[in-house]
C-alpha cells in the first residue's frame, strides 16, 4: 500500500502540494514513485519560470520511461530542490520530504480548494486501478 | 486479443508487471529493472522470452535453403553448432536478425524475433521453390528460457547429467533438465554467461518454477523485458525494428561479420557487396551523454546546426550508470570522441561518440 499523508494536497496527476499561506512546496506522491520504479533523472524549472495550473513544470525520468510533472496550481518558481540533481534516488525513498521538488508562490490561492484531499486521492488511485 | 507464453500464469502469481510487445502480453518487470539488471551483471536472471519464434527447415536441401536466406556462411558448422545471422531482402534491408542451430546436416532451427516470425516464415517459404526441403513455424509448440549471468552454470548443473563446461559459447547440446528433454545453448542477449533453454510448451512451468527455486540462494532473480532491454544496450547488441530494419544494411548496422560475401550466392549478396565496395555512408555507432539526462529512442541528433538522424536505442545504463544509445550518423562522423547533440525536450544536451560494447564482462574461463 502506498503512503498518503492527510496533511497534504494532491493532484489526479499524482503530485502532493504542502501549502503554506500563499506559498507551495510540490512534489510525486508514493503512488507515483512506485509505478515508476527507481528514478534516475529529475529535470525542473528555473527559479522564476511561471506555469499554469495543469502545465509540465519538468519530468521525472525513470530507466524505462520518462514522465512529465504538472504545475498544481498556476504560480512562479521560488525554490527548486538543486540536491535532485545528484541524489534522484530521494524521490524512491522520501517524496513527501527530500524527495520534493519545487517550491512555488500561488497566484491565485482559491486555486487550492480544488486540490483533492488525502482520501479522496486514494479513491481516485484505486479507481484507476480498478479500469 | 494479445498472445500470451505458457508461463504467462506464473508471471502474474509471483507479481509481475505486464506490458504488451510485439503482440504479446509480456513481463516487463518483477522486482524492478535495476535490480533485475544487476542480478544479471553480478549473479543471475531468468527470462521467459518464449514470444521469440522457432523456424524447422529440414530436408536433403536444408543446408542450401538456410545458406540462401541468410547472410552468414552456414557451411562452417557443425552439428550442435550456433550461429548469429541476419535475414536481408534483395537490397540488402535487413529484415530480422536470428540464431541458426545446425542440428543435423539435414535439420536447421532458426530462432527469431517476435513481432517478424510470421514475415520472417512466409518469406522463408517463398524462397523454397522445387527445393527438397520443408519449412515449418513451430514456434507455439515451444517455450524459451533465458538463464543468463556469471551464476548461470552454477545453478543449472545440479539439474543435469551433461557436464555444461563442455558447451562452448555459441554451441548447444540436446540435454535433460531436471528430467524435461531441452536443448541447452551457451548464448544469450545480455552480455553475460549463459544459456538459453528451449523445451516443449507444457514443460515450461515445471523448468520455470524449478529454477527459480534452485537458484534462489545463488541470487537468481526473474526479469522481465526492461532489464532484457538495459542489459543489451550494454552490450551494444542491436534490437530488430530499433537499431536495423528494412531500411538499414547489416553492414550499416556493424554486423559486417555476419555478412559472408565469399560463401556462394545468397539473397541480397549483390547489393551488399556493392555497398562494402563504394564504402558505407553511414553507420551505426554508440554514443554516451556528457551530461544527466538520459537519451531515449527517437530523440534528434544534431551535429553542427544540422539534425542528422534519431536515436535508434537510448536508455540509462544501470550498470554502467551512465546514459548511453545507439544512433546512425554519416560516416564522416563517426570516429570515436566525435561531440554531437542530443536534443532532450527542446535542448542540445551534448553526447560524444565512444567505443562499443559499452560493457564486456571479465571472462571467467576459455
Amino acid at each position: 500500500m502506498s503512503n498518503t499523508p492527510e496533511d497534504l494536497s494532491y493532484t489526479k496527476d499524482h503530485e502532493w502540494v504542502r501549502v503554506k499561506g500563499d506559498e507551495a512546496t510540490v512534489g510525486i506522491t508514493d503512488h507515483a514513485q512506485n509505478q515508476l520504479g527507481d528514478v534516475v533523472y529529475v529535470e525542473l524549472p528555473k527559479i522564476g519560470d511561471k506555469f499554469e495550473a495543469s502545465e509540465p513544470f519538468g519530468s521525472v525520468e525513470s530507466v524505462k520511461a520518462v514522465s512529465e510533472i504538472y504545475m498544481p496550481l498556476g504560480g512562479s518558481v521560488i525554490e527548486v530542490n538543486e540536491a535532485l540533481n545528484d541524489s534522484p534516488e530521494q524521490v524512491n525513498e522520501d517524496p513527501y520530504g527530500d524527495g520534493w521538488m519545487i517550491r512555488i508562490k500561488i497566484d491565485n490561492p482559491s486555486q487550492v480548494d480544488a486540490l483533492l484531499t488525502a482520501v479522496e486521492y486514494e479513491d481516485y488511485i484505486k479507481e484507476e486501478a480498478a479500469e | 486479443m494479445l498472445k500470451r507464453t505458457p508461463l504467462h500464469d506464473s508471471h502474474i502469481s509471483i507479481g509481475a508487471r505486464m506490458v504488451e510487445f510485439a503482440g504479446w502480453d509480456m513481463p516487463v518487470q518483477y522486482s524492478g529493472p535495476v535490480n533485475e539488471h544487476m542480478a544479471v551483471r553480478e549473479a543471475a536472471g531468468l527470462f521467459d522470452v518464449s514470444h521469440m519464434g522457432e523456424i524447422e527447415i529440414r530436408g536433403l536441401e536444408a543446408l542450401a535453403l538456410v545458406q540462401k536466406v541468410t547472410t552468414n556462411d552456414v557451411s562452417k558448422l557443425q552439428d550442435n553448432q550456433v550461429q548469429y545471422s541476419t535475414f536481408v531482402n534483395v537490397a540488402g534491408g535487413v529484415l530480422d536478425d536470428l540464431l541458426v542451430y545446425r542440428l543435423n546436416e539435414e535439420y536447421f532451427l532458426l530462432i527469431v524475433n517476435a513481432g517478424t516470425t510470421d514475415s520472417d516464415f512466409e518469406w522463408i517459404q517463398s524462397q523454397v521453390g522445387s527445393a527438397n526441403v520443408e519449412v515449418h513455424n513451430t514456434s507455439s509448440a515451444f517455450a524459451l528460457l533465458a538463464l543468463q549471468g556469471p551464476q548461470a552454470e552454477p545453478i543449472l548443473q545440479p539439474l543435469t547429467d551433461h557436464m555444461l563446461d563442455r558447451i562452448p559459447y555459441y554451441w548447444s547440446q540436446r540435454v535433460a533438465v531436471d528430467g524435461v528433454d531441452c536443448r541447452v545453448s551457451r548464448t544469450g542477449y545480455t552480455g553475460e554467461d549463459g544459456f538459453e533453454i528451449l523445451c516443449h510448451a507444457a514443460n515450461a512451468r515445471h523448468l520455470w518454477n524449478r529454477l527459480l527455486v534452485t537458484g534462489n540462494d545463488r541470487g537468481l532473480l526473474p526479469c522481465g523485458l526492461a532489464a532484457r532491454n538495459t542489459l543489451r544496450l550494454e552490450a551494444a547488441y542491436r534490437l530488430y525494428g530499433h537499431d536495423m530494419d528494412e531500411t538499414t544494411t547489416p553492414l550499416e548496422a556493424g554486423l559486417g561479420w555476419v555478412v559472408k560475401l565469399s560463401k556462394g550466392d545468397f539473397i541480397g549478396r549483390q547489393a551488399l557487396a556493392r555497398q562494402k565496395e563504394e564504402g558505407l555512408k553511414r553507420k551505426l555507432v554508440g554514443f554516451e551523454m556528457l551530461d544527466r539526462a538520459p537519451a531515449r529512442d527517437g530523440y534528434p541528433i544534431v551535429l553542427g546546426n544540422q539534425e542528422v538522424g534519431a536515436v535508434a536505442s537510448g536508455s540509462p545504463a544501470p550498470y554502467l550508470k551512465k546514459n548511453i544509445g545507439l544512433v546512425y550518423l554519416p560516416i564522416e562522423h563517426t570516429n570515436i570522441g566525435t561531440l554531437l547533440s542530443v536534443v532532450v525536450r527542446g535542448r542540445n544536451v551534448p553526447a560524444r561518440v565512444v567505443e562499443t560494447p559499452f560493457y564486456k564482462r571479465v571472462k571467467r574461463y576459455d
